[in-house]
């Protein structure tokens, strides 16, 4: 017996959350490589020359 | 020992839990418009003097693309009652039911954030300024205020869509000059006939949803004689790049030529008889104002480009 309380998503709702879910996963590994090479872009090799 | 289900469905529980999918929230970006944004901005990027990383460039294109999104998606909010009485927008997410008027509201705030941010971080703070005041005058200003309030609507608020151009200018240059005003001013005139073509014959959508277009509220001559007035003015405008010497004597031709296929059209529409029921003199106008805006935009885009490599070669 389970003594469980929750809701149960209908296939039709967990099918569209796992799409979202990869969606907003996509959008934010996008955002990273985004200001990674626009850092590497802006500053080249001179993000290498800073003071220690 | 009996088993119990203490499982229960959403519906039962009377709990809202979402079927959106991706699809839908890009639905709310206006992708259609979306893609004129990306067209314009690039033409003003590109033709912009000076250089810049290509990939700076894309990030440029991309922000400002997604901040026009965000203000779709924040029309796509506040707007949800009038686009469910309307024919043409009654199928979009919110109306529909597929997404939730708030999550469309936060789903717009944060790609607002993210877009001015993003483009203020990467490119510069100028082009994030002009972003930032784009979305607040096409959520604000356009579709809060004038929208359900004056005829002219569409005339204030068109500055709205004529902005992408000069950030893509500022995002190359960190400045706004001549050129990018006049590139606005193409968008900003051109913006009034293309819309009241629309209102022309979608006017019985408006009417139900009681916005205040300019067919409902002055009549169908007097907007058959203001959209004449606007097409008359985007002829010269159109040209003014020639005319004020940042493009050849190619361009400026062509820019008359479809010009004057405008003001054509603009003519036929002005000579429809008031009992026309088909309006295909209008819907003709409309068609050709999309591609007039995209044939202009590339022929300054062509122009410049070609301008600098002969530059280059001589």
């Amino acid at each position: 017996m389970s003594d469980k309380k929750g809701l149960v998503l209908s296939p039709a709702q967990a099918k569209a959350r796992r799409a979202r879910s990869i969606a907003i996963g996509l959008a934010l590994a996008a955002l990273v490589a985004i200001f990674y090479f626009a850092t590497i872009a802006k500053f080249g090799p001179a993000i290498f020359e800073r003071a220690l | 020992m009996a088993i119990v289900d203490n499982h229960i469905s959403a519906s039962e529980a009377g709990v809202r839990l979402s079927e959106a999918t991706p699809g839908d929230y890009f639905a709310l970006l206006k992708p259609r418009v979306m893609s004129l944004v990306i067209f314009t901005a690039m033409v003003g990027l590109v033709a912009a003097p000076g250089t810049l990383n290509p990939f700076i460039a894309l990030v440029a294109i991309l922000a400002i693309a997604v901040g026009a999104g965000a203000s779709g998606a924040l029309n796509m909010w506040y707007d949800a009652d009038i686009d469910l009485v309307m024919s043409r927008t009654a199928d979009r997410p919110v109306p529909s039911g597929r997404i939730a008027a708030g999550e469309a509201l936060v789903f717009g705030l944060v790609l607002s954030a993210f877009s001015v941010m993003t483009l203020g971080v990467i490119v510069n703070w100028v082009a994030a300024g002009l972003l930032a005041f784009t979305i607040f005058f096409y959520a604000v200003v356009y579709t809060m205020w004038l929208k359900r309030w004056t005829p002219q609507n569409i005339v204030i608020g068109g500055a709205a869509g004529a902005f992408p151009p000069m950030i893509g200018w500022a995002a190359a240059t960190g400045s706004v000059s001549l050129e990018s005003v006049i590139l606005f001013l193409i968008i900003f005139l051109w913006t009034p006939p293309h819309f009241w073509a629309l209102a022309l014959f979608k006017s019985g959508d408006y009417e139900r949803a009681g916005v205040p277009m300019l067919p409902n509220v002055a009549g169908a001559a007097a907007t058959r004689r203001q959209i004449l007035a606007y097409s008359l003015l985007i002829a010269p405008v159109g040209a003014a790049p020639w005319a004020l010497g940042f493009a050849s004597a190619a361009y400026g031709v062509l820019a008359v030529a479809l010009g004057a296929g405008f003001a054509w059209h603009a003519w036929r529409v002005f000579a429809m008889a008031d009992d026309d029921r088909a309006m295909k003199p209008a819907k003709a106008l409309f068609a050709y104002s999309i591609v007039y805006l995209f044939a202009i935009f590339a022929a300054f885009l062509i122009d410049t480009v070609a301008g600098r490599i002969a530059g280059f070669g001589g």
